[in-house]
């Protein structure tokens, strides 16, 4: 990224962008108190919610939804409708978003391609919109542990479903923070907008047809990594990477994103994370290494998803990460976002950032010639070698572009700098096959394998 | 309403939990706070195959300790046993001596250590109800694969803090 495009990015506010948030906010106090329990003021907000979407085709049913709820009916259509309601809001504050960010960086992206939806619903989809239901009724302010534990046999059979893991992982996460924060009615704040997030979220995914098929392309080709996003909550772990993609056949280079994921346990952090993802060897291996992977007959979704089966990919060369995205970055082609996918929450665009300043302060920040990016050091991987001080010492960076709390903000993937003289480079993927920093490697044999005790305690005990 | 707090409240990814730290498992596989106790099970040194329930009850302090198949703890007369002394070890080292005591609502003095604060006495209980949430923790590990992105999961990413 250039000091010109920080600049364009992050210069003078979104037309519509405030307004529309600030319509999100209403609706997430509203939440926050419970439907049951508006009054005046939080039915207004919904009201005016259902008023800024009057025009588009979702207006006729939000208007009624917030009329009824607002009168003290409160059925499961309406809220449903509701959540449209703020999904399709943030969906355009989103497109909005999305749209400043290619134009400032010069990034062409495909556009959607609708694949066949095949709706289908049953009794486990019921039982978790029972629930999201309730919970909109109660309102987070009167969440409490059996509101919260509620969904617990739900989960189990949800859990169990491949199918469904989608919104097994969200509603698991949504549950363990309600758990752990109840009751909630003694919270000193609430996580307004997060909680609002994941539950509408979550009820969209719950409706017939909610759960898109993944079938996508076949491809075949180059994959030259760019950095792993680790994403990761108490029972589940996701390693996704960024990655360039050249196609056999010779077609435009694309910006991809390829995806591994594992169900876990609290107790499994930092480095042992990996551990639970060896069933994909090749690309452990290729990211610890920084090594190309060719891959062959390989799903592609429309969202610029490769679907990652670890027996289609063979290790290539030497593969500089850095040097991908100095040569290849700028000019590959970016992916559609699929229309339920579109939330602020999901920008994540790769970017190189070079020749900045980080001034002395609390908070880490690039500095392009006067142009201001924030680096977010609150989203370094435990898993990985990168902390705020290779950040801090650093002088260029391969980082996600995202945005959060009214700002954007550089999540670094990986870093090239200097420390003490000597020249250093750290990506999040380099401990992938296991701690190369033999303070964490000691650190990490000192507590054992925790995926192998734990392992060895389930085939004990589990089958009895 | 000062400004930092309204943009808490108005993030996407705000921390709710913090993620626990790193400890060996091989003694207490399993630690939580849970429905009013501190709770968790302790493997057996002398037979494998055996474990043992130990809960601390918030408030009252009282704890207990049994095996797996409900037989009381052999060690426990007067003071908690060897097992509930694991159990506050491994859950200190989890979530931290303050998580821990303040969940409990035990007064712990400067330097002190929270085992000598758990003085509520033997209260049978029954371990089968953790036992059973220790083996619904295992299963996790033993989910079916799913492949495919989750993009659900970028509200939850890893980090510090």
């Amino acid at each position: 990224m250039l000091s010109v495009q920080v600049a364009e990015l992050t210069g003078e506010p979104l037309k519509g962008v405030n307004e529309a948030l600030d319509l999100v906010t209403g609706f997430d106090d509203a939440l926050v108190n419970g439907f049951a329990r508006l009054g005046e003021e939080r039915a207004a907000a919904l009201t005016a919610l259902a008023g800024a979407m009057a025009a588009t085709p979702v207006g006729g049913r939000l208007g009624e939804a917030a009329g009824k709820v607002a009168a003290g009916s409160v059925a499961e259509e309406h809220v449903t409708a509701l959540a449209g309601g703020r999904t399709a809001l943030l969906g355009a504050v989103h497109d909005a978003l999305l749209g400043s960010l290619d134009a400032a960086i010069g990034r062409t992206r495909a556009s959607w391609e609708e694949p066949p939806v095949t709706a289908e619903s049953d009794n486990l989809l019921s039982g978790c919109r029972s629930w999201l239901s309730e919970l909109a009724i109660t309102g987070w302010r009167g969440v409490d542990h059996d509101l919260a534990a509620a969904v617990d046999q739900t989960m189990e059979a949800l859990l169990a479903e491949p199918r469904l893991r989608r919104l097994a992982v969200l509603l698991d996460g949504l549950a363990t923070e309600l758990r752990a924060s109840s009751p909630v009615a003694a919270m000193e704040k609430v996580p307004a907008r997060r909680w609002a997030d994941l539950w509408a979220r979550a009820l969209l995914l719950t409706q017939a047809g909610g759960l898109p098929p993944a079938a996508g392309e076949p491809v075949s080709g180059r994959l030259l990594p760019l950095g792993v996003d680790v994403h990761e909550h108490a029972t589940a772990v996701q390693a996704q990477v960024h990655a360039i993609f050249e196609p056999a056949d010779g077609g435009p280079c694309r910006l991809v994103r390829t995806s591994v994921a594992a169900m876990k346990v609290d107790t499994i952090v930092g480095t042992a994370v990996w551990r639970l993802l060896t069933g994909s060897p090749v690309l452990l291996k290729a990211l610890a290494n920084h090594l190309s992977l060719d891959i062959k007959d390989m799903p592609l979704l429309n969202s610029g998803d490769l679907v990652w089966h670890d027996d289609r990919a063979a290790l290539g060369d030497l593969a500089d990460p850095f040097a991908t995205a100095r040569i290849q970055l700028g000019g590959a082609l970016a992916p559609a976002v699929p229309p339920l996918d579109r939330h602020p929450v999901r920008i994540a665009e790769p970017v190189l950032v070079e020749g900045y300043t980080v001034p002395k302060g609390e908070e880490v920040v690039f500095d392009l010639d006067g142009a201001r990016l924030t680096v977010d050091v609150e989203r370094l991987p435990t898993c990985g070698p990168l902390t705020p001080e290779l950040v801090r010492g650093s002088e260029s960076c391969i980082g996600l572009v995202r945005w959060d709390g009214g700002r954007w903000l550089l999540q670094p993937l990986a870093v090239q700098g200097t420390v003490k003289k000597k020249p250093v480079t750290a990506h999040n993927g380099d401990w992938a096959e296991g701690a190369t920093d033999p303070k964490v490697a000691k650190a990490e044999a000192r507590n054992g394998d925790a995926v192998a005790v734990l392992r060895e305690r389930a085939g004990r005990l589990l089958r009895k | 309403m000062n400004a930092d707090r309204t943009a808490w409240e108005e993030r996407s990814v705000a921390r709710v939990v913090s993620p626990v730290r790193p400890r060996k498992l091989a003694k207490v596989p399993f630690v939580e706070m849970a429905d009013g106790r501190l709770q968790g099970v302790v493997s057996s040194g002398s037979d494998i195959e055996r474990v043992y329930v130990s809960s601390i009850a918030a408030g009252t302090l009282t704890y207990n300790c049994s095996t797996n198949n409900n037989r009381p703890c052999g060690g426990l007369y007067g003071d908690p046993c060897k097992h509930l002394r694991s159990l506050v070890d491994e859950a200190v080292l989890q979530y931290g001596l303050e998580r821990v005591a303040g969940y409990l609502k035990a007064e712990v003095p400067e330097n002190g250590s929270l085992i000598y604060s758990i003085q509520g006495g033997v209260e049978r209980s029954q371990g089968a109800a953790v036992f059973s949430r220790f083996l619904r923790h295992l299963a996790y590990l033993e989910l079916p694969a799913a492949s495919g992105p989750l993009p659900e999961l970028h509200w939850f990413p890893s980090g510090v803090s």
